[in-house]
């Protein structure tokens, strides 16, 4: 693996493999009386958010204490970097600091691509959610939740649903899933599709229904309101009604086909409550892989190792 | 005034011949005095002093980005002899004052012509008409208006600003970006915006613009000229248009014939300017248009912006880029070695149609006795590595930085007065 993480297309498919087997390991552990490893001891990970994510904050410095990392949570939002301090003065401080690994949230697309490549850090940079760009840490999260109900991507059937113009989860998903071999379907209005998408290595349809009939996974995207006063489409009711996943469609899904959601979820619009509440939505699950992909992550980026063999380690007494 | 007899110059790069520069004016080699400084320039090709339609100057209000005086010795190091200065500065040049105000500090400098662009609206709000009689009547004599960084959208206003200009021969110069289609707007709308999660910048705003404007041009039978033009689309248009025989002129920028959208992948805002880059088709379509002249002209739109506008992430960073000093090194790596123009050519693109649209009479003249002695001496057989540190302007954001460009401006005579000799400013 690089010594970054910024984008799921930087992953080869051994490399993707490695974390999700990694995590594999790690989330084992989380079963265990003692969730401590020692590994990353005398390591400090910086969180470094420009934005308000606290589900993925809290997953990342929850991932980073069980590897017995220092965390420093530096929320940058109503800070003095909303007030005019750049990105590069506070990455300066944080190389001040001595960070390891610096994840990184925020609202403009690239600006963890800008913090790995500029110099200004030495350590090793996570993207944990750039403006509309990636998240790659969350498809990892995704592909790993795939894998323990599906069994090996090659050739499963994704359909990802929803505002992709705008999704970071859905770029992720995308490079990542079609990487492991998984037949990934866009699924939106043509307004929430990106111009140039059909050079991606996906498929893509406007008629959700058309996409259920066959799919393994499905994957709803949240959709801002606000978006209806941007003429992306007319009103929620409308969306909901030709894009959310209600409990007619959700009837019509096969047995074995499993419902995700990146979370928050907006119930009644893309999603309707029982479907995300049913026994074939994997949710909640979804949260608890984070941690363990979020270790491997960690633990692959800054251990320097290039194998799994001692991931798991023996737990710290 | 010194005198100088240039010997053994390729005179827009053909033969071979001398050129006597006296009293402001290139006169008879045969005349030359015995104390005539002679330059030996073989080797060199001797074009005609080159002429910017689009420089920012930044001066007033943004003095630590550039001065006048900064923006033109980087001018006279690119070869040019006269600049014309956008006029979104800080306060905006929308009265004679200020026109005045840039006009004299030119003079001042004495680097090179700087012609002052006026405003075409108050404030380059797009609410109501500038003073432009009052700017085309000042000392500045300005004859190009444009509301450039921001498009003069209101249809009513732009057809009132094409008619009003004619009273004095005066060009509207639009920056074609019709301002809902690229609201937030980052990069070009097209593949890599799709990838890069980036608000795309679509070609049709900038030709929807064009398009209605040439018409506009048409109906009125006024002057209208085009600023940095970016898409294949745009030079079909001009082109159609000037079928009609419309007056429609147009420029390209020097980065848009050599820089993709590819480039942006990097998300280092050095390569964040507005229009965006785009396409290598769009590329091509510029340089097939400036060589048959569709486009008539290469501007540079040369944008200076401090350090710290440019060292931060994409979203948060100025638009814009250096271009007075490698413009002739890139249209020669785009254009000339690519066999697609002559030096000839290359003069009649960077100096006497520039010259010619923004009606400045002693530039971009014939190299023959007689003229204004506003000459350029470039090496095309030099190559160099772009280094940021070595430019004249007090910015350091051009693009280009180690890139191996070829060519190299050797001397630059500003009305008969060297103010670039041995490649170094005087
Ligand atoms: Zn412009």
């Amino acid at each position: 693996m690089k010594s970054h993480l910024l984008s799921t297309g930087d992953l080869t498919k051994g490399d993707a493999l490695r974390v999700l087997d990694t995590a594999a390991e790690l989330r084992s552990l989380a079963d265990r009386p003692i969730k401590k490893l020692p590994t990353l001891r005398g390591r400090t990970v910086v969180n470094l958010f420009f934005e308000d994510s606290t589900r993925t904050r809290i997953s990342f410095e929850a991932a980073a204490k069980r590897l017995s990392a220092d965390v420093i949570n530096f929320s940058a939002k109503g800070s003095s970097v909303s007030k005019g301090e750049s990105l590069k003065d506070t990455a300066l401080t944080l190389e001040a600091m001595g960070a390891d690994a610096v994840v990184i949230r925020h609202g403009s697309s690239g600006a963890p691509h800008r913090l790995a490549s500029s110099g200004w850090v030495r350590s090793s940079v996570i993207n944990a959610g750039d403006g509309t760009h990636e998240h790659p840490t969350q498809a990892l999260l995704d592909a790993f939740t795939m894998r323990r109900h599906l069994g090996d991507l090659d050739g499963r059937r994704v359909a990802i649903v929803g505002d992709v113009l705008h999704s970071r989860v859905a770029r992720s998903n995308a490079l990542l899933l079609s990487t492991l071999g998984a037949e990934v379907t866009l699924v939106a209005p043509p307004t929430l599709l990106p111009v140039g998408v059909s050079s991606w290595p996906v498929a893509t349809s406007y008629d959700l229904d058309a996409a259920l009939e066959k799919t393994d996974v499905v994957m709803m995207l949240r959709v801002q309101r606000e978006r209806m006063n941007a003429a992306f489409f007319p009103s929620a009711r409308e969306y909901s009604r030709r894009y959310g996943l209600d409990d007619r469609r959700f009837a019509r899904l096969p047995d074995h086909a499993i419902v995700m959601h990146p979370g928050p979820m907006n119930r009644g619009m893309e999603i309707a409550a029982n479907v995300a509440d049913s026994h074939r939505s994997v949710i909640v699950e979804q949260v608890t892989n984070g941690v363990a992909v979020r270790m491997a992550v960690l633990y692959l980026l800054l251990s320097g190792a290039d194998t799994t063999e001692h991931a798991a380690g023996e737990p710290t007494a | 005034m010194t005198t100088y007899l240039v010997t053994g110059a390729s005179l827009l790069g053909s033969g071979s011949g001398d050129l006597l520069l006296a009293d402001g004016h290139l006169g008879d080699p045969a005349d030359a005095p015995p104390d005539a400084v002679r330059i030996d320039a073989s080797g060199l090709v001797a074009l005609p002093g080159l002429v910017d339609l689009h420089t920012h100057l930044r001066e007033p209000g943004r003095e630590d980005a550039e001065t006048v005086e900064s923006g033109s010795r980087a001018a006279a190091r690119g070869g040019f002899t006269a600049v014309h200065a956008m006029a979104n500065t800080e306060p905006v040049a929308d009265t004679a004052g200020v026109v005045e105000q840039v006009w004299h500090l030119g003079q001042t400098a004495g680097y090179c012509d700087v012609r002052p662009v006026g405003a075409v609206t108050a404030g380059l709000t797009g609410q109501r008409l500038a003073e432009l009689g009052a700017m085309a009547d000042s000392a500045a004599r300005v004859r190009v208006f444009s509301d450039d960084g921001v498009c003069v959208s209101d249809a009513v206003l732009m057809r009132r600003a094409l008619e009003y200009v004619k009273a004095f021969d005066g060009v509207v110069a639009q920056h074609a970006q019709e301002p809902r289609l690229t609201e937030d707007a980052q990069m070009n709308e097209g593949t890599m915006s799709g990838v890069l999660g980036m608000q795309g910048w679509p070609a049709v705003a900038e030709e929807a613009i064009i398009a209605r404007d040439c018409l506009l041009a048409g109906h009125v039978g006024s002057r209208l000229h085009i600023c940095h033009v970016s898409t294949a689309g745009s030079v079909e248009l001009i082109r159609w248009a000037k079928s009609k025989g419309w007056n429609v002129t147009a420029e390209v920028t020097p980065h848009h014939l050599l820089l993709t959208d590819e480039l942006v992948a990097s998300y280092d805002p050095i390569y964040k300017v507005n229009p965006p880059l785009r396409t290598a088709d769009d590329v091509e379509a510029l340089r097939a248009g400036l060589a048959d002249g569709t486009i008539d002209c290469v501007a540079t739109d040369h944008a200076p912006h401090p350090t710290e506008d440019k060292e931060c992430e994409w979203a948060a960073a100025a638009m814009g880029m250096l271009g007075l000093e490698t413009a002739l090194s890139v249209v020669q790596a785009a254009m000339v070695d690519t066999g697609r123009l002559t030096w000839a050519e290359v003069a009649d693109r960077m100096s006497v149609r520039p010259a010619r649209i923004g009606r400045v009479s002693d530039q971009g003249q014939a190299l023959e006795t007689g003229s204004p002695a506003n000459v350029v001496l470039v090496d095309p057989a030099a190559t160099r590595a772009v280094e940021p540190a070595d430019s004249a302007s007090l910015s350091r954001n051009t693009p280009f930085r180690g890139m191996e460009l070829p060519g190299a401006v050797v001397a630059t005579f500003l009305h008969g007065r060297a103010t670039v000799l041995d490649g170094k400013l005087q």
